[in-house]
């Protein structure tokens, strides 16, 4: 007989739970986890509404598994939608024609998936913004970003190969710009291309290859990805913005149960029901319109979806000559002549340096401010005016090219010529991200001037009082501490010296680094200190005891 | 009344007097913009003598400056000898001509003349020397036992998407010109216009595309027009940029407001 009695639950639901944590330990893991703390604020959530949007992708899509047939074979479309009735298609495209007009539910499904994904590449992206923006990147998450970076990447890689899957012509025009990019790449880009497509472009298999990479390896490596990126928010906690009480030892916010963790499931149901109602109020991808693919016809209006418009916008972009200078090179070799479009190739690499750019974005920063500390608490944008200002230039950079992708209805919307739209995107392609980059910078440094100003004498209260001596001045009124915390607060960023290294000289590469160095900083606002405050203050009490007007809000 | 007097200063009641104002100011332009759309028959294919020396008065009011006194053209404007009575009644009966200025291409307007005068000038046009005459109403009927829409959508995607959009929204071709989006454009005019090849668009003409041809075209375009998109509002069936603008922002703009609203009542 053992001393201790076994405990017993006095409810039916004790029971049941006891049950199942003396089988699997359950509750220490509830306890670690319910108690995890997550500070609370709108912009933390885009990553969430990324999420839950991967989640309404794999029900929707997993509906659409069950009807859609990737077979490139030759049928007749017997269905329901009258003008494409008889016409000879694939197999592929009648099943997707199936889905949206004689499989209940099917095209609302089918528009859910679509609506669902185009959001979960833009949450991503303005997650990404969010993070970028305000330094969460730092140690020690650098490695989690560049995981955001992959799976932001694999997101791209999962839309187009499910836009290409339908099998009409807009998909299969943008296969055919896949095509054209694989055979300029020189020497091998026509092998690359016969081996994707199992010959000659369209042939007969590339839509059953997609699909497998659609549907299993593509979304196993998000899946992968979102596990080990949320893995390691857990591992780093939150980040969370500066204020009053909130150090970089310390997470001020709600435990994930129970208020956290029921604002984050019906977060869930909020973004499942914006998706459906787009879904059911709005057409997207009609594929009825398209026809079935037929390599001659390129229909206006032919556009990738919004993720990969920058790689269309840059290709068209891309002049092919240049007054006499063509951009393609013919190059005799032995072996006979080999063409190379740099047309096509050239565009690739800006587009190449940016994805790489952002990816190692951390490291770059780290190096070049030698700043190599743990970070937990954010900055504001306006604190970090270089790197605010090179995120915006990226940000006018990819949307230059974004843009370029939708030249024709630019120029239509806006009655302009076409050429005139690609000649003022070819013009802000090279100027834009310079004058967003001095203009964002100029901006926020003016906004912590104008901290500075509001933290030392207050804000201008457009109230004129006349002192009893015919003097005149406006009241200014001062912030609480509270306030006040979030416009001292934040860290003072010096420029740091070219340091000589171990052998102690000064090496070249770090003389580049203090140049950078001191371009991030050359230009900074200090935050206020503690002497410079309680000076404005004695100066603006000096100033309240004069005027004699002891009004509230005035001083204290 | 008086719930109208105690909530003027509600923070919505900007926003509703501006709707208002809008549906008003909306509503009465719609109004007065279609009272005057003249509303006929279409004329016959055979044309008097009197329509022709009527149509040649016209023409030398209002035509000959540009295209020349017998219509042998000017700097300014072609020679419409051999242009054929389509041409005309497709350039006069959209508006195209007059012209309202020399640009990159004429656009659609209010027509300057009503059917009967169009039909005049037309006459007087094709008594110049032969061209594609108006169509008979035989082709321009899209519910003939023959119409084909299934194959009418085929050519039309082979032989015009590429310019005026897969579902004939319109597109962009250079240096300002367009292909105009085809919704509310008559029977008879889309005939015309694949029959003579208005502004930038090429002459499809009979040995191309039969008349029965153009017919099914003309069938495929008006039941695409009469059938309201099957999966909801269109978005101007501009295809991925108009679902793409509107994931940014209507998409993404109401989960923000989600979103604030769930931590409004924050730490």
């Amino acid at each position: 007989m053992s001393t201790t009695t076994e405990y017993s639950a006095a409810t039916r639901t004790g029971r049941i739970s006891n049950f199942v944590d003396t089988r699997m330990g359950v509750s220490p893991m509830v306890k670690e986890f319910g108690r995890k703390i997550f500070p609370d604020h709108w912009s933390f959530m885009f990553g969430e509404v990324a999420l839950y949007s991967f989640v309404i992708l794999l029900l929707s899509g997993t509906f659409l598994t069950f009807f859609f047939d990737p077979s490139m074979a030759h049928t007749t479309y017997e269905g329901s939608y009258k003008p494409l009735y008889g016409l000879e298609m694939s197999v592929a495209y009648a099943s997707s024609l199936d889905i949206s007009f004689d499989i209940r539910g099917g095209l609302f499904m089918r528009q859910v998936h679509h609506w669902a994904a185009l959001l979960f590449v833009a949450a991503m992206s303005v997650h990404m913004l969010r993070v970028f923006f305000t330094g969460a990147f730092r140690r020690p998450r650098e490695l989690n970003w560049v995981v955001g970076c992959l799976l932001l990447l694999a997101g791209l890689a999962a839309g187009f190969t499910g836009y290409s899957l339908p099998d009409d012509v807009l998909s299969g025009n943008g296969l055919r710009i896949i095509d054209g990019i694989l055979k300029a790449i020189p020497v091998v880009g026509s092998y690359i291309s016969m081996f994707l497509f199992g010959g000659e472009f369209p042939g007969y298999a590339v839509i059953g290859r997609l699909y497998v990479l659609h549907i299993l390896i593509v979304p196993a490596a998000i899946l992968l990805l979102i596990v080990v990126h949320l893995f390691m928010v857990v591992v780093h906690k939150h980040t969370q913005y500066p204020g009053p009480g909130r150090t970089n030892d310390n997470v001020v916010g709600y435990p994930v149960g129970p208020v956290y963790a029921a604002k984050a499931g019906g977060f869930f149901f909020i973004v499942f029901g914006v998706i459906s109602l787009l879904a059911g109020f709005f057409t997207i991808n009609a594929i009825w319109n398209y026809g079935p693919y037929d390599p001659s016809p390129v229909q206006a209006g032919t556009q990738p979806d919004w993720y990969i418009g920058w790689f269309d916008g840059a290709l068209r972009l891309m002049p092919g000559v240049l007054g006499d200078f063509s951009f393609k090179w013919d190059i005799p070799f032995p072996w006979g002549v080999n063409s190379i479009p740099l047309g096509v190739l050239l565009p690739m690499i800006p587009v190449g340096i940016l994805m790489v750019g952002m990816i190692v974005w951390p490291w770059i920063e780290r190096w070049v401010t030698r700043d190599d500390r743990e970070h937990h608490l954010l900055d504001r944008p306006r604190n970090a005016p270089f790197r605010t200002a090179a995120g915006v230039a990226g940000i006018i950079f990819y949307c230059v090219m974004w843009a370029a992708a939708s030249s024709d209805l630019i120029a239509t919307h806006f009655h302009m010529s076409l050429n005139d739209v690609l000649y003022i995107l070819r013009f802000l392609y090279f100027a834009g991200p310079i004058i967003g980059f001095i203009v964002t910078r100029r901006i926020c440094l003016a906004l912590q001037r104008k901290d500075r100003e509001i933290a030392l004498h207050g804000r201008e209260a457009g109230v004129i009082e006349m002192t009893p001596a015919g003097e005149f001045r406006e009241r200014h009124e001062h912030l609480s501490d509270y306030e006040l915390y979030r416009l001292v607060g934040f860290e003072n960023r010096r420029p740091v010296p070219a340091q000589p290294g171990k052998d102690g000289k000064v090496s070249g590469l770090e003389k580049q680094r203090a140049k950078l160095n001191k371009w991030f900083y050359e230009e900074r606002v200090e935050p206020v200190t503690r002497d410079e405050l309680t000076a404005a203050r004695a100066h603006g009490h000096h100033d309240a005891v004069e005027a004699d007007h002891g009004a509230h809000g005035i001083d204290r | 009344m008086k719930a109208l007097a105690q909530n003027r200063r509600h923070p919505f009641a900007g926003v509703v007097l501006l709707v208002l104002g809008l549906l008003l100011t909306g509503g009465m332009y719609a109004l007065a913009s279609t009272m005057n759309q003249a509303q006929a028959a279409t004329s016959g294919t055979s044309y008097s003598a009197q329509d022709i020396s009527e149509g040649e008065k016209l023409f030398n009011a209002n035509c000959a400056t540009c295209h020349g006194f017998d219509a042998v053209g000017t700097e300014d404007g072609p020679t419409l000898v051999g242009v054929g009575a389509a041409s005309v009644d497709f350039q006069v009966g959209t508006g195209r001509m007059p012209m309202q200025m020399q640009g990159p291409q004429a656009q659609k307007k209010p027509a300057q003349f009503n059917d009967e005068q169009t039909a005049q000038l037309s006459a007087y046009v094709a008594s110049l020397g032969a061209g594609p005459a108006v169509p008979e109403d035989e082709y321009l009927d899209t519910d003939h036992e023959d119409v084909n829409i299934a194959r009418g959508g085929e050519l039309f995607r082979v032989n015009c998407a590429m310019c005026h959009n897969a579902a004939a929204a319109g597109g962009a071709l250079t240096r300002g010109k367009f292909a105009p989006g085809l919704a509310d454009v008559s029977e008879k005019h889309i005939y015309e216009a694949m029959a003579t090849g208005p502004q930038n668009m090429p002459v499809f003409s009979d040995a191309n595309l039969t008349p029965e041809d153009k017919r099914d075209v003309i069938a495929f375009l008006k039941t695409i027009e009469a059938n309201p998109s099957p999966g909801g509002a269109a978005l101007g069936s501009l295809g991925p940029v108009s679902e793409g603008l509107f994931i940014w922002t209507a998409g993404l703009g109401i989960l923000i407001g989600f979103m604030v609203w769930l931590t409004s009542r924050s730490s």
